[in-house]
């Protein structure tokens, strides 16, 4: 069910280094617009350090990357987050001190034009604002059904649904590019199916694009439009899932032989 | 025998004889207190957005009462000097942020605190350059009167400059507690506080904050200077009496704003009942100088996190 759309998001010849250390080399590939691109690869493959790149945690070394046609240098992730690039973690980074419902507000951050002080002061502009990004925060918050926890701080709430509100967070900012570190690591099968099924409605009911690095093959390969695998830093292979899965140096390097 | 009844038992009966007396020491030790909950507030707020101990927080406040202070002498108005003052406070945050701390960004703890260090003695020193090194008092009408409370239990004498100062210190914290809940750069600030990576995948530009939060940390400072300075006047021992923040923050955890306010109040009030029940009787005075000292030293050994800290935990 590809929907070949414009390129979005283009990576050419990455590389990144710490030091010594080569996490990326001369990575390239396409995120295409409506889509929903997977990375995957084992652990150390350089999968987090692409999604680093791409919002800017990390600046490769060499090569490029283009967003809606724009190349860019150097870019800070709060930039990144203007462009419209949202995205979750690994390990939830969430605001642990407030509750869901400010959490998903932050989300809205960049949205704001009030200046410092009606903010501050809650005054006109300001206080006009915060209602109409409430508004948009509820249906966020509707739309991944959390509205019974909006007023718990999230520290209480359990992992799956800490994931949910994380999620909630990047899609109240309305990306154009949703990157989703894991969103299934650590879950049960039945909150796989929930995550699944928002990530799901999220690019078809949203018409969000999405990049997500997962480790579940069921899932990545019922999900994704088109997938490419990292191994060592470097592309070992790109396609959609019935090429990947018949793919001879990825079977050897990641999934493994089947002994049926 | 004789010591442990003046010990155990003889402050009681004092308190329970005198129950005016008691209520005058308690009222004297929390409005002290609200003095040094405003100076812990500032230490708070920056360490909890930026993870930094500002060690010149003590010295924000002499510098900003020395520029008020001074400002009056010259003949500005009250309010004029306040609001100049408040921006030589913002000034001064943008001047930390650009000339300090960014240089110094992901270096560890140990080098941006050994960096306020150096921020406090060129304060120290360049205020008393500009202003003098005169104690100057200050004069912004804040009555000071002895006021007679009748109560069922006797006369309870209370000044008036503490009660304006604890109505003031009061009206700030919840000042504060507004703005840190319901506004967005409020929100913004306890994101930052709260995960940094996370912060700034949302958008939320990490430096404008660190502006922000040095320059509420300056307009903290300055209430607290102006209220210090009405009741010492404005001196250089400012700074030191600023350190008492130390047993404070350590008392009601680093990272709580609440713990700041209420770890005042308990040091303030502590300090006072020890020195007057105990205190004076058994050592002589002068007991105010390190009571909180060894109070903290003590919550150090059992609760090093304060009373409302985050819980250290370290998963293995």
């Amino acid at each position: 069910m590809t929907r070949p759309g414009n390129i979005l998001l283009g990576v050419k010849d990455i590389s990144l280094r710490f030091g010594g250390v080569r996490a990326l080399t001369d990575v390239s590939f396409d995120i295409h617009e409506g889509e929903i691109f997977a990375i995957i690869g084992p652990n150390g493959a350089g999968k987090s350090s692409m999604l680093n790149c791409i919002n800017g945690f990390y600046h490769p070394q060499e090569g490029t990357i283009t967003f809606r046609g724009q190349q860019r240098r150097r870019m800070r992730p709060y930039e990144a987050a203007a462009q419209g690039i949202s995205r979750t973690f690994q390990n939830i980074a969430l605001f642990r001190g407030m509750t869901t419902l400010e959490n998903v507000m932050t989300g809205r951050m960049l949205k704001m034009q009030a200046s410092f002080v009606e903010q501050a002061l809650y005054l006109g502009r300001g206080k006009r604002e915060e209602v109409a990004h409430r508004e948009k925060v509820e249906e966020v918050i509707d739309f991944l059904e959390i509205q019974s926890i909006r007023k718990t701080p999230v520290g209480r709430l359990p992992y799956g649904l800490q994931k949910r509100v994380e999620l909630a967070r990047a899609l109240a900012a309305e990306p154009e590019l949703l990157l989703l570190d894991e969103p299934m690591a650590g879950m049960n099968v039945e909150e796989k199916e929930d995550m699944c099924r928002f990530v799901l409605s999220t690019n078809h009911e949203l018409g969000t694009t999405i990049a997500l690095i997962e480790h579940d093959m069921g899932v990545v390969m019922d999900l994704s439009d088109r997938v490419v695998v990292l191994d060592y830093g470097k592309k070992l292979a790109e396609g959609t899932p019935d090429e990947i899965r018949g793919n001879q140096e990825v079977i050897d390097a990641y999934l493994g032989v089947s002994h049926d | 025998m004789e010591t442990l009844y003046l010990i155990f038992i003889d402050p009681f009966v004092q308190m329970a004889i005198e129950p005016a007396f008691l209520a005058e020491v308690l009222i004297g030790g929390l409005m002290s207190g609200v003095m040094y909950s405003l100076v812990a507030l500032g230490f708070v707020l920056i360490f909890k957005a930026s993870g930094i101990f500002n060690f010149a927080q003590g010295v924000f406040v002499l510098f900003a009462a020395l520029n008020f202070v001074g400002l009056m002498d010259l003949g500005v108005h009250p309010i004029l000097a306040f609001i100049i003052t408040l921006g030589i406070m913002t000034a001064l945050a943008f001047a930390v942020d650009r000339l300090v701390l960014r240089p110094l960004v992901n270096q560890n703890p140990i080098i941006l605190f050994m960096a306020t260090i150096g921020i406090a003695f060129f304060l120290e020193g360049f205020g008393e350059s500009i202003w003098g090194g005169d104690v100057r008092p200050v004069r912004v009408g804040i009555p000071d009167t002895a006021l007679f409370w009748e109560t069922g239990f006797g006369e309870i004498l209370v000044l008036s400059s503490d009660l304006f100062a604890g109505v003031i210190a009061a009206f700030l914290v919840t000042v504060l507690a507004l703005f840190f809940h319901f506004t967005p750069v409020g929100r913004a600030l306890r994101a930052v506080a709260d995960d940094h990576q996370a912060a700034l995948s949302v958008g939320i530009p990490l430096n404008n904050i660190w502006v922000i939060v040095w320059a509420v940390a300056g307009f903290v400072a300055l209430v607290a200077g102006i209220m210090w300075g009405a009741k010492l006047g404005v001196q250089f021992a400012l700074s030191t009496i600023a350190l008492k923040a130390l047993p404070v923050l350590i008392l009601g955890g680093f990272t709580s704003i609440p713990g700041a306010i209420i770890g005042g109040l308990i040091v303030g009030a502590g300090e006072k009942l020890f020195e007057n029940y105990w205190g004076l009787p058994l050592l002589g005075g002068a007991t105010e100088e390190w009571f909180a000292y060894i109070v903290a030293m003590i919550f150090l050994f059992f609760r090093p996190q304060g009373l409302f800290g985050e819980k250290i935990i370290e998963r293995v």
